[in-house]
Formats: C-alpha cells, sequence, structure tokens
C-alpha cells in the first residue's frame, strides 16, 4: 500500500531524491527529507513498535518527537527516535524491545494476562520466597529497558559552544517569530530555537491553505535574512537553568546560551483521548496526521475519521480533505454551528454531533471506530482515527524558570498566571489560538522582552492575557471507561485508565505519589502526552479541582539529550616541568599527581626494585637530583606579611630572622592538617612559600581568602606555574654545587650556609634561590629558580655530576628515603581528621600566638590526643605489611598502617603506624595484621629510623678526601 | 507466574486495599509526633507501635510521603563504611533491607548487585585497604581488588579512563545493593498505619512549642497539637527545624543532583562508583542508568538542577563508559543534602527534653532507613540511647569527639 499523497504546497520532502533504508532487514524506500516514520508509513507499514509493556503494535502518534513507541536501533546508537529522525541512505534499523519481529512479537501475549499485572504488580509480588527474587529479577530485567547498548561502541564528544544575546526565543511558531521581529525592530539581538528543521510551527501544517498565512510566512522569510537574528533549527532548549541561561542542544553540539530575556513560544502539546483501544495503529493525534501530510505528503490512512472536541478537529478535517485525504466524517463531542457543519458536509464529511464513548475496533490494526451519539451506537469503517481533544502547555521551561500556571475552566487548559522576571510567554502556551491573535501576542511578548533586555520598564498597559481564546480548545475530560479496558493513558509505560484508578484506591492520591506508583509520565517522552490526562482522571476520581490535584515537577530535559553532547570535548588540563622532556629521554616511569606528571623512578637497571635501589644508594652515598617543580609556590608580601603568616600557620613566623627557612605546617578551623612545606624569609615584609604539589590550589585559595577575612595588607602571588624547583641531596651536594655557582665568593660551607638557612645566588649563570633543608635525610639544598633557567641548571649539574656519581631520583625513591628519616607525608601518614599532634607535630604548634587557624581546635586536640603516629620495624625477612593494614591487639582495632616499606639503608622494614594512645601506652609490639593471612609482631621504635641526631647534615664528602666528614 | 499475581486479577481497580486512609482531621494530641515523612520517619513510626507498642502517633510531612530526599536518591545501600561504629550500624541496617519485602509484604526490589569503589591513585588505593580491612574486621564481605579484576568483571569499562586517572583498583563489596527507595517509604507507612499511626501529608510544621526545656507541642498550618515528644527527621530541612528548638547543628546543605539516561536493556549489573571521578553509576530494573556525583560545591537550600552538574558528569562517565556517550540523558533533579563535619550522622536526644534529632544524613542516609527507624525508636520509647547511635549524638561535636568518617576523604595525594 502507498500512501504518498501528491506534492503538498510546504512539504519538506525532496521527491527527486529517494533514499533506501532497511528494517528487520526488508528495504524500505522514501524521500530525501522524510522520517524514519514518514517514510515506513508511506510505504504502508502501519504497525511502527511494539509497547513497552504488553508489545502491542503501535503506529503513529505525534510526529512531533513525542512517538516513544515507535523507536529503533541502528548499528551505531540506541532509541532512535521514528518520528523525529532523517532517514539516511542505507540505515538499519531494528525496532526496540521487541521479542522477534513487528508482525509477530513474541512478547504480545502479555496483554492477555493484562489483568495479572495491575499497576504496581511488580511490587506485589516475585519477593516471596527471598531466595527466589534473584530468578524473578532476571527475568524482570530481560523484558526492561528499550533500546540496545553494544558496549563496544567508541566514545563520541561534540563541540560546545557559548551564545550571547539580548532576547533568546525558544519556538518559531507564529508566536515566536511576531515576538523575534518586535525584538529585532528594537533593534536587538535574537535568538530563535526551534526544533523543527523549518520555522513557522504550524504554519505549514496546520494553516497550509490559509492566505493569512500565506502573510506571515512572506515576512518570516524577510525575517530570516536579518543580521542580527540567529536562528538555530533542529534545535531544542533542554533546560532553563537560572538566570536566563539555557542549553541548547543543536545538531552540532551543545550551545549554552545566556540571554537578557527569554521568550517562551514553545506551544502546546496535543493531547490523546483515553479510550478503548486508542492505542491501535492508525489511531493518532490529529496534528500528527498534520504533520505527516504537510510535511512528508503522506496520508495518514486510505478512509479516515476524525473525533474532534474543538475547531482544530474540524480545521485538520477540512485540511485533509484538501490534501487529497478522505475524510468520511467528524465526531464531534459538542455542537457544532450550523456554518461549520455546512463546511465539512459540502466535502463530503459526514457530522456526528455529541460523540462519547468511542471506541477503536482492530486487531493489529485500525479497521473502524465505534461511539455513541443521539443515543445510538453507530459503527463506521475507517483505517484513520484523528483525535483533536485538546491541548497541554509545553510549558517545562517555564515551570523551571519558576513559573506559576493555573487552570482555566473556560479554556479548559492550564495556563501561565505569574512569570518570573524577563521571562514572557506567547501564543498557545499563553492560551492564545487564533492565527492572528498569536502574531499579535507574539509581538506583545517580543516588545516586552525588548524592553526588559534593554533595561527599561515594562509596557504596563499591555495585556498578557488579552489575546487569549474566549472559548475553551480542550476538551474537559475525553476520557471514557470500558469494561474491558485497554484505554491508554500512558503509551510509553503502557498504563490504561484501571491502572490510574486502582492506584488512586490504594491511596496514591497525590499527583506525585500517583506518578511514582504507576509511573505515569515517566517514560521517555516524560509524560508529554499522559500527563495532563492523568491530572483530569485525579481529579475528578478524587472530586478535587486541577489546581488542587496539582501538577508533577517538569525537570530538565526537555527532550533527552544525547550524553556526548553533554560531554562535550575532553579537556583534561595536564602540567609538565621544564625538565619533562629530559626525564622521559631518561626512562622516567610516570606516575599522576594531580594534573602533574611525575617521574615514580627512573628505569635505568633490570627492573623497578633495582632501578629505586640504585637512586636510594646514590642520595645516601653520593648525590641525588629531584624535580619537585610541582610544589605549590607562592610569596607572600607586604607590610602585614609578617602578622599574615603568624595567622595561617600553626609556627611563629613573626620571628623569623631574615634568610631562614622553617617547617611550615597549615591546619583548617578544626585543626585537620591540611598542607606542609617550607617557609623562606626573604625580608620584612617578603615571605615565599611551599606547598605540597596536589594542595598547592587549595592553599592559594585559603590563603587569598584570608587575606580578604582579615584585611590585612598583604598580597598572595601564586609562582607555581613560574617558578620550576629541584633538590640535590647527597654527601656529595654541596661539593658538585660549589662548582655550578657561579656567583664569585658565594660562601657554601657549612657555617657560611647553615643548615635551614636560605639564600639568594647564581647557579650556572642563573639567578637562584637555595634553600638548605634535609627532607630526605641527607646533606641538601633546594633550588628555586625561573622556569627558564631550569633545564639550564639541570643539565649544568649533570654535566658536571658524574664525576660524583649524580643520579636523578624519582617520587618513589624520595618516599623511602623521607620514611627512613621519619618525615610525614600529608595525606598519607595523615588523614581527613589528623591533627598535628597524632602526626608527631607537637613541636611545630605555637600556642604563644594570639591567634591562628586552628588554635582552638588545637587547643583541644593536645588535652586529649587519641592517637598518635609511631615508627615501628621488622626483619627484613618478614612478609613486608602494606598500607592501611591495621594494628589488632586485644581483639580490637587499635590503629593503621600509614607508611611502610623495606629500608636498603638499614636493612629491615619499616613503617609508621597511627595508633590509639590509650592502648600505645606499655605497647611494646604493634600486632599487625597483613593483607591475606596472618599477623606480624613489629617492633615499635622512636622515630627517627635513621641519623637520629641529624649528623648527616653535617657530613659532606669532596671527591678530594672521600672518606672524611670534614670541617 | 508467581502466584502472587492472582490475587489481583478479578478485583476491580476501585476495590484495591489501600495503602494509605483517608485524610483525616489532626488530633489534639498525641503521645509522639514525627517530622518529616520520609524513609526515617515512617521507619520511626512503624517501629515505635511494632516493637514498642507507642501507636498514638503522628507523622506530619509537608509535601508527600517520600518526597524529600528519600524519592530522590540513588539508593545504593552497602556497609563497608571505615570506621567499627559506621560499620556496625550500616550493617545492621543490611540485614534489616534484607528482610523487608517479607516483612512488608511488599516488593522493595532489593537488588544484592555488588559494589566497585573505584581507586585511580595509590593515595586512594590505600584508603581502599583501610576500609577493606576495617570491614574485614568486622566481619563484611570487603575487599581491595586490582584493575584486572575490575576489567574481568565490569569488560564494558575503560579502565584506562581515557588515558587520564586509569584504575589501578577498587573496593569491592558484594553485599552492596540499591533498592526502590518509594516502596521502603511506602511499605514502612503502609506498615505503621496498620497499627493506628497517622500519617498526614501536606502538613507543616512551623514551629515547636517548649516549656523551660520540654517539648510541649507542635504549631502546624493546620493547627496546633500538643505532645511530649518530637522526633525532627528532616534531612534537609533540619537546621531549620532544630532552630524552632533553639538548637544549632553544625549541618551545612549542599544540592546533590542525580539524573537518568533513557531506558536501554539492562546490561550493567554492578554498581560503580569512582571518587576521584565524582561519578556513580548503576542500571535500575526500568533499564535506566542511574548517575550521580558529589554534592554541588558551594551551600544552598534549593532543589534547583543545574546545568554543570549534568556536563561534568557525563565528561567523565564518556571516560570510564566510552559507549555510554551514545546514550541520552532524560531526566536530572536535586535534593538537599545535609552534611556534618565528620560525614556522620546526628541522632538521638537533645538538650531539649523530649525532641530527638535524627539528621545529617548527607548523601548517604538512605541505605539506614531502617536502622535509624528502629534504633530512633528505641531511643524515644525508652528514653535511652540506642547503643548503635551513641557515638552519633549532637554533643560530640561539643566534645571534640568525631566519628572518623571523613578519614576515608582525607586530603589530596
Ligand atoms: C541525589 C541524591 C542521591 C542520594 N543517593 C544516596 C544513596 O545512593 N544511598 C544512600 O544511602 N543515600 C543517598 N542519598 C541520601 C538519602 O537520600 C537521604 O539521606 C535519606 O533519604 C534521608 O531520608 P529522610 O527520611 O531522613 O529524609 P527525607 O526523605 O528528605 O524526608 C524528610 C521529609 O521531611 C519533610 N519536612 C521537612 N520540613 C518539614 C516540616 N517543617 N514539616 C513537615 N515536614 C517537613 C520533607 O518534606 C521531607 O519529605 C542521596 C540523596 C540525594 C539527594
Amino acid at each position: 500500500m502507498n500512501r504518498r499523497l501528491p506534492p503538498q504546497p510546504h512539504e519538506w520532502i525532496d521527491r527527486t531524491r529517494p533514499v533506501s533504508f532497511t528494517l528487520e532487514g526488508q528495504t524500505f524506500k522514501g524521500f530525501d527529507g522524510d522520517v524514519i516514520s514518514s517514510a515506513l508509513w508511506a510505504n504502508g507499514q502501519s504497525v511502527l513498535g511494539r509497547s513497552f509493556k504488553y508489545h502491542r503494535p503501535r503506529g503513529l502518534l505525534s510526529m512531533a518527537d513525542h512517538d516513544i513507541n515507535a523507536m529503533y536501533d541502528t548499528p551505531e546508537r540506541p532509541n532512535v527516535r521514528g518520528d523525529v529522525t532523517p532517514i539516511e541512505a542505507g540505515m538499519s534499523l531494528a525496532p526496540v524491545n521487541t521479542f522477534g519481529t513487528l508482525a509477530k512479537d513474541k512478547g504480545a501475549w502479555l496483554q492477555t494476562v493484562s489483568r495479572f499485572l495491575p499497576v504496581g504488580f511488580y511490587y506485589q509480588t516475585f519477593h516471596k520466597p527471598k531466595a527466589l527474587f534473584p530468578f524473578w529479577e532476571k527475568i524482570i530485567r530481560r523484558m526492561a529497558g528499550l533500546g540496545q547498548v553494544n558496549t563496544d561502541w567508541p566514545a563520541e564528544r561534540s563541540v560546545k559552544r557559548y551564545h550571547h544575546t539580548d532576547v533568546a526565543i525558544i519556538g518559531a511558531g507564529v508566536a515566536g517569530l511576531s515576538a523575534a521581529k518586535e525584538a529585532m525592530n528594537a533593534g536587538l539581538d535574537v535568538l530563535l530555537v526551534d526544533e523543527n528543521p523549518h520555522i513557522g510551527g504550524s504554519l505549514d501544517t496546520h494553516y497550509p491553505f490559509d492566505e493569512h498565512a500565506d502573510g506571515l510566512r512572506e515576512s518570516v522569510q524577510a525575517l530570516e535574512a536579518s543580521p542580527n537574528l540567529t536562528v538555530m533549527t533542529r534545535s531544542y532548549a533542554v533546560g532553563y537553568y537560572g538566570d536566563h541561561w539555557l542549553g541548547v542542544k543543536t545538531p552540532s553540539g551543545l550551545v549554552k546560551v545566556s540571554a537578557k530575556s527569554v521568550v517562551v513560544a514553545t506551544g502546546v502539546f496535543e493531547q490523546p483521548g483515553v479510550f478503548r483501544n486508542n492505542d491501535l495503529p492508525g489511531v493518532m493525534n490529529a496534528s500528527g496526521a498534520e504533520r505527516l501530510v504537510a510535511r512528508y505528503g503522506v496520508a495518514p490512512c486510505r478512509v479516515g475519521v476524525v473525533l474532534s472536541a474543538n475547531p482544530e478537529g474540524v480545521q485538520a478535517a477540512l485540511n485533509m480533505i484538501r490534501a487529497g485525504v478522505t475524510v468520511k466524517a467528524l465526531l464531534h463531542t459538542g455542537r457544532l454551528s450550523a456554518d461549520v457543519r455546512a463546511s465539512l458536509t459540502e466535502v463530503g464529511v459526514h457530522v456526528y454531533e455529541g460523540v462519547e464513548s468511542p471506541e477503536a475496533l482492530g486487531k493489529q490494526t485500525l479497521q473502524g471506530v465505534q461511539f455513541e451519539a443521539g443515543s445510538q451506537t453507530h459503527q463506521l469503517e475507517c483505517d484513520g482515527l484523528m483525535m483533536s481533544f485538546g491541548w497541554a502547555p509545553a510549558g517545562a521551561l517555564l515551570y523551571q524558570a519558576g513559573a506559576r500556571f493555573s487552570y482555566s475552566e473556560s479554556l479548559a487548559q492550564l495556563l501561565p498566571v505569574t512569570l518570573p522576571e524577563g521571562v514572557f510567554a506567547c501564543g498557545r502556551i499563553n492560551g492564545v489560538f487564533d492565527l492572528q491573535d498569536k502574531a499579535q501576542d507574539g509581538a506583545r511578548a517580543g516588545r516586552q522582552a525588548a524592553l526588559f533586555a534593554k533595561g527599561q520598564p515594562l509596557d504596563p498597559g499591555i495585556d498578557e492575557a488579552g489575546f487569549r481564546a474566549k472559548q475553551a480548545h480542550s476538551h474537559p475530560y475525553p476520557i471514557w471507561s470500558h469494561p474491558k479496558g485497554k484505554n491508554f493513558v500512558d503509551m510509553d509505560e503502557d498504563i490504561q485508565l484501571k491502572d490510574l484508578k486502582a492506584a488512586i484506591a490504594q491511596g496514591f492520591d497525590n499527583v506525585e505519589l500517583l506518578k511514582r506508583y504507576s509511573t505515569l509520565g515517566m517514560g521517555p517522552s516524560q509524560g508529554k502526552h499522559s500527563n495532563m490526562n492523568g491530572i483530569r482522571i485525579l481529579a475528578r476520581l478524587t472530586q478535587k479541582t486541577i489546581v488542587q490535584a496539582g501538577s508533577t515537577t517538569a525537570r530538565p530535559m526537555f527532550h533527552p539529550v544525547p550524553v556526548a553532547d553533554l560531554a562535550g570535548q575532553r579537556f583534561r588540563p595536564r602540567r609538565q616541568t621544564p625538565m619533562h622532556d629530559w626525564h622521559a629521554t631518561h626512562q622516567a616511569q610516570w606516575m599522576e599527581t594531580g594534573p602533574w606528571y611525575r617521574p615514580e623512578y627512573y628505569a635505568t637497571e633490570s627492573d623497578a626494585t633495582a632501578s629505586i635501589d640504585a637512586e636510594i644508594d646514590a642520595v645516601r652515598r653520593k648525590v641525588g637530583l629531584i624535580d619537585v617543580s610541582t610544589l605549590g609556590k607562592l610569596t607572600i608580601f607586604g607590610p602585614d606579611a609578617a602578622e599574615f603568616m603568624d595567622r595561617a600557620y600553626t609556627m611563629r613566623m613573626a620571628n623569623m630572622k631574615v634568610g631562614t627557612t622553617r617547617y611550615g605546617l597549615m591546619v583548617d578551623d578544626s585543626g585537620v592538617v591540611i598542607d606542609d612545606g617550607v617557609v623562606v624569609r626573604f625580608d620584612e615584609e617578603t615571605f615565599y612559600v611551599t606547598t605540597t604539589s596536589t594542595g598547592s590550589d587549595q592553599a592559594y585559595q585559603l590563603l587569598t581568602r584570608k587575606v580578604i577575612e582579615w584585611g590585612l595588607d598583604v598580597i598572595v602571588l601564586n609562582r607555581t606555574g613560574q617558578l620550576a624547583a629541584m633538590n640535590l641531596a647527597g654527601p656529595f651536594s654541596q661539593a658538585l654545587l660549589q662548582e655550578v655557582v657561579t656567583q664569585p665568593d658565594f660562601d657554601l660551607s657549612l657555617t657560611g650556609f647553615p643548615y635551614l638557612a636560605a639564600r639568594e645566588t647564581e647557579v650556572c649563570g642563573c639567578a637562584v634561590t637555595l634553600v638548605r633543608v634535609g627532607f630526605v635525610g641527607e646533606l641538601g639544598y633546594e633550588i628555586h629558580c625561573q622556569q627558564a633557567d631550569a633545564l639550564t641548571i639541570w643539565q649544568g649539574l649533570f654535566a658536571k655530576g658524574e664525576r660524583y656519581g649524580l643520579r636523578p631520583f624519582g617520587v618513589e625513591a624520595q618516599r623511602q628515603l623521607r620514611l627512613e628519616k621519619g618525615h610525614i607525608i600529608v595525606g598519607q601518614d595523615t588523614d581527613g581528621l589528623t591533627h598535628p599532634f597524632e602526626a608527631s607535630l607537637k613541636w611545630a604548634v605555637h600556642f604563644k600566638k594570639p591567634y591562628f587557624i586552628g588554635r582552638s581546635a588545637l587547643q583541644r586536640h593536645k588535652a586529649r590526643t587519641q592517637r598518635q603516629l609511631v615508627g615501628f620495624e621488622l626483619p627484613l625477612h618478614q612478609p613486608l605489611p602494606e598500607v592501611s593494614n591495621l594494628v589488632i591487639a586485644g581483639g580490637q582495632i587499635r590503629g593503621r598502617v600509614t607508611s611502610v616499606g623495606r629500608s636498603r639503608t638499614l636493612n629491615k622494614i619499616v613503617g609508621l603506624a597511627m595508633v590509639d594512645v590509650d592502648w600505645l601506652q606499655n605497647a611494646t609490639l604493634l600486632p599487625i595484621r597483613l593483607s591475606h593471612g596472618p599477623s606480624v609482631e613489629a617492633k615499635r621504635v622512636s622515630l627517627p629510623f635513621y641519623d637520629a641526631q641529624g649528623e648527616r647534615q653535617n657530613q659532606p664528602l669532596s671527591l678530594d678526601e672521600p672518606q672524611e666528614a670534614n670541617q | 507466574m508467581p502466584l502472587g499475581l492472582l490475587k489481583y486479577a478479578w478485583k476491580s481497580p476501585e476495590s484495591m486495599p489501600r495503602f494509605f486512609p483517608d485524610e483525616t482531621p489532626l488530633k489534639k494530641h498525641y503521645d509522639a509526633v514525627i517530622i518529616g515523612g520520609g524513609g526515617h520517619g515512617m521507619a520511626c513510626a512503624y517501629y515505635l507501635a511494632k516493637e514498642h507498642g507507642l501507636t498514638n502517633v503522628a507523622v506530619l510531612e509537608k509535601g508527600y510521603i517520600g518526597g524529600g530526599n528519600t524519592g530522590r536518591n540513588t539508593t545504593i545501600v552497602r556497609s563497608n563504611y571505615l570506621t567499627s561504629e559506621g560499620v556496625a550500624f550500616y550493617d545492621e541496617s543490611l540485614k534489616l533491607f534484607e528482610d523487608l519485602s517479607d516483612e512488608f509484604d511488599l516488593n522493595i526490589f532489593y537488588s544484592t548487585r555488588g559494589h566497585y569503589t573505584l581507586a585511580h591513585s595509590d593515595s586512594a588505593l590505600h584508603t581502599m585497604r583501610w576500609r577493606a580491612e576495617v570491614n574485614k574486621f568486622h566481619g563484611i564481605d570487603s575487599e581491595v581488588v586490582d584493575a584486572a579484576h575490575v576489567k574481568k568483571h565490569v569488560p564494558y569499562m575503560d579502565t584506562n579512563c581515557g588515558g587520564h586517572l586509569p584504575v589501578m583498583g577498587a573496593l569491592y563489596h558484594a553485599p552492596g545493593s540499591v533498592a526502590r527507595h518509594d516502596a521502603v517509604a511506602w511499605g514502612y507507612a503502609r506498615g505503621a498505619q496498620s497499627y493506628g499511626v497517622e500519617i498526614h501529608q501536606k502538613t507543616a510544621v512551623t514551629d515547636i512549642r517548649t516549656v523551660g526545656d520540654r517539648v510541649t507541642g507542635v504549631q502546624t498550618d493546620r493547627g496546633f497539637i500538643e505532645t511530649p515528644r518530637v522526633i525532627s527527621m528532616v534531612a534537609g530541612s533540619t537546621p531549620t527545624v532544630a532552630a524552632m528548638v533553639g538548637l544549632k547543628t553544625p549541618i551545612e546543605i549542599f544540592p546533590l543532583q542525580a539524573c537518568v539516561t533513557e531506558p536501554v536493556k539492562p546490561f550493567m549489573d554492578t554498581i560503580v562508583v569512582s571518587g576521584s571521578l565524582h561519578v556513580y553509576v548503576s542500571q535500575s530494573s526500568r533499564g535506566e542508568l542511574v548517575m550521580g556525583a558529589s554534592v554541588d560545591p558551594a551551600q544552598l537550600h534549593s532543589t534547583r538542577s543545574t546545568l554543570d552538574f549534568v556536563e561534568g558528569l557525563t565528561d567523565q562517565m564518556v571516560d570510564l563508559f566510552p559507549f555510554t556517550s551514545r546514550l541520552k540523558i532524560m531526566r536530572q533533579w536535586a535534593g538537599m543534602s545535609d552534611l556534618t563535619p565528620d560525614f556522620a550522622p546526628i541522632m538521638g536526644k537533645t538538650p531539649i527534653k523530649g525532641f530527638y534529632l535524627d539528621g545529617g544524613w548527607g548523601t548517604w542516609g538512605f541505605k539506614a532507613t531502617p536502622v535509624s527507624g528502629k534504633t530512633m525508636a528505641h531511643t524515644v520509647a525508652t528514653d535511652e540511647t540506642h547503643h548503635l547511635i551513641q557515638p552519633f549524638s549532637l554533643d560530640r561535636f561539643e566534645r571534640f569527639n568525631l566519628v572518623g568518617e571523613k578519614g576515608a576523604a582525607s586530603v589530596g595525594h
């Protein structure tokens, strides 16, 4: 059966360009411009899909992106919507959620047992006996869901854009277009968004032969050429996100729109009637039929009947006839005026008035309609039944913007009553139906939106309700119960009238509870064609008004939005130090720390352990160099710098001498350790501090906030990306450094440049700050310099370093070295609640200061410290505990390991554990339970494990006198 | 077909047994008033009546049953917490959950799926092991697994995460489950009512009356009610209700958002959580992927949705599950989560006699629904704090005796 009509005046298809595609392996031909449903329908295919629960045959309904029953899988993506997706050559489609084929779905037996599957049936069963639930659940999961996912699909990510405009207008129907024209006449930039491929809204579908429409159509074309208009077609606003911020899904990705004012001209959704077999293929919304005819030149049926309650139904019947579709009768629920009746009979449409209790007849597809009129039952044969019962506002965006709707009894429609500032509604969503009125209402909204966008007062003389219809365009209750049911309220979810009745009878008589229990409106169309009828039913059954019955929250998305569009392009900032390439060419094995890539070790030896051991040996016996450019680096300067430092850190800083360094410990208000680093004082008003690599942003944020809170005259400058740093450590460090210091007479002697001193000097011809610190437990120097100079210095050191056995070392060697020295790593040896007294950092808290962040909390913590970080050791041959193994004694958890490793230097296992103080009192052994088995008894030892007296700081080696600890 | 379906087959829809009775007028006096008709409020009412014979009880709900966070959450139920207090408490909840369908004769779809918490760094792995060790000590099924194990059991995951922050391992918790959130609230509500408890929807408490340091009644938008016991179970409204008796809590409200995709045929049977990527996901028995992230960055008493949230979430989802880029987000929503400084709840008695508090449930309180109902009912009925909730008392903040749950959220590295 070919349903293609002769060319229609405004059709979207190009009949010169045929396109073929397949469904279930069968080839179909359509034209360029067709959507899947129109092409299938044109070919005589009436069963476009199967319903979700009962697998009933379904046809088309709206042709407006609500036809959830006509969804297909392609090899590339699931849940492709037939009513809006253009066909493409070679497209291969399979219907979703069918067991078998569209013609023969093995799941269809379910409708014969539908009486056993009442609303919420799954709550009532499957749980007894408990042991069988997993079995039933498997079956339920097999029945659930729509399209099929292929988990091998590669990622798709589209590009996101921003768009700024004066006035954003959503919906390019008559009202939206008129609004656009008005706002543009006011000299403003306008964005017009419409989900259809062409603007004009119902102009072409409902008014294809109307001469007023022709005038409007021409002015639309003129509009499109204007430079201050941006049109986004095939695009929909996914949500209104506050402050005139809209997400717009376009074919090329998500556009984030910021507008000064917003006009919502999104129109209305046509609502089906609820009667027996209202879901049979061939029963459809009249507006759906109009779209099919006007856009695609496809007849909805051979012989049609219009079932109507409003003027749009009459117009649809006339439109059909003009287009060449046979309409045999119009069944009107009310009365028609004589001239309307005449206009219909004139063209051969038989009119029935006062129609009640319609019922669609047929098995697989529609074969006829039965109804009551004039206290008689009638039957008519037909293969198309076009419903025109009324409308529900496409109000999601307005609801999200904070608008309030109220029900107009006279219009039998929900209408916006209060709108938030700068948001305007016009057209059918505002209850305006007449073509000329829509144009005027649009112009009104456009004018107001323009005034608002310009920051001018709105025109108080304009009445928002001025153009509204005087008579209802919706049936107040297009719902007929039937003893045999199958009268569907929600086609996505297969919810029948009896289901809602049952749910309400069970006490789910609040609109939200009704939705949740029955799943009304929870399907992919999100209730666009079911919520309004659901509310009408609820109101009727609970004897409430529509307003009292309430409505559910309209949440984004307006239509579902592909994840690829929301995700957008992948943007993962990566940071590299100036030595990155050098590391790479020296076999660095990378690890990620935040955005940074750092060498974990250099794979110079046969395996990781050997390489790391070699690095450790170099530091302990000779000299090693580590890139620490990832440390946070801040300069804090200004008249109040010393005061600021005193408040920000736990130690006293104001009394630091110029040219010295001090350990800097930061805690939060509750006394929890959050960061640490080194503090250098350059002069009275200038401090330079380092933070941990991953904590730098957080620390910078905190400190800059504090500057404002405390009102101090100080500036915090983040220099992390500007400066580089490296740490030269080991007994030869001094001798090697001496060779590259280019400032004449610079005193590097242990007394001239003592431990914890800081100096500004020149190395390899570059200005540097040298800081003598000993994180890894050897004599060592941190060298801070400009990024641009870092590689010169690094390579300069290696140029001279070979003699000394210089090696680069990575993060892993550093971790082990510092562990031997008993130095903590914030975030590893501390957790989200650790305070300094637990972390053996009591010495770093100076209560003599009147205030510092966390002071009062720390005073309490000091009085009752519950945990403490202690050292432990085990013989080398014992199994190595892992970080986070527990200390368990007397059947209770007493603590946990925070750091552990085999110490190459000390020839034993050493580790740190955070342990309960109560228990620790008399404990000399820590019983540590290993991850996969028994416990080991570790010996508690005092810290540090290595070089308790700190002598290594003063034992440099030189090549001339290799054994001496000189000076 | 299970026989359970037969019993409704020949009933007319109108004659279905009611879950909830019709609206009735408020009485002048109740022995106890529960503010908040979420899961917690309903559970507390149920256990008060069932286990303690206290039936002259009203639950007052300003909206509808389960309309707060109960009906908005992503329903993950697990007990692999970090502290001994937490593990004992949530484990008891899991045990109660397992039998709820039977107890209610209502299928709450308690579905045990297994729960992976991914680690993308050494330090995250340390935290996972810490949790696993504590869990194992308490007999909880919980273990650290490596990336290969994750890949084997969730083969469609890109454990390389698109080349950034690859999965290094995970904490695997076999008992991790999901359930139908609404059904839990409905089951408790129906049960409570069968013992005579009254549930009043669309009834907001506007003030609480005290005489001296003792509660005497509540003011509602439908009139005043006398009562010697008021139990606040209002999650995101806890600061507001506590203020009615002049109590301050350290609770801060942050929006927490979630979203679902359009339904697809179920393929994902496990629950996957990644703290570092700020995503978690499971697939419901309707076929939707249910996804969430961490709380919004700023405090706000609002349930508005943001575009940033879905953008951020989907960006990370595509790294973890590349094929999901072809799915569509259907709906998003938000709840107000009531966060405490130590990530543990506030439960039990307060300095105001007769005023009991159950709040601070943040992002994790659904799983506690049964146990908090039970322990709070015990506490209210006997006026003795149930031992499981002793560590969660309000005064721990004054005593600086925090629960160590936040340890798991240790600072970076
Ligand atoms: C997006 C999201 C995801 C989540 N995911 C999980 C998860 O996966 N697992 C998990 O365990 N937890 C999760 N949670 C947390 C969990 O939802 C909550 O902690 C839990 O539901 C709290 O239950 P409740 O009964 O205490 O509160 P609610 O369900 O919020 O109930 C409180 C009720 O009190 C009412 N109320 C407030 N003020 C008044 C008043 N003055 N008078 C009368 N009534 C009042 C409210 O209307 C509300 O219905 C999530 C939360 C959100 C928002």
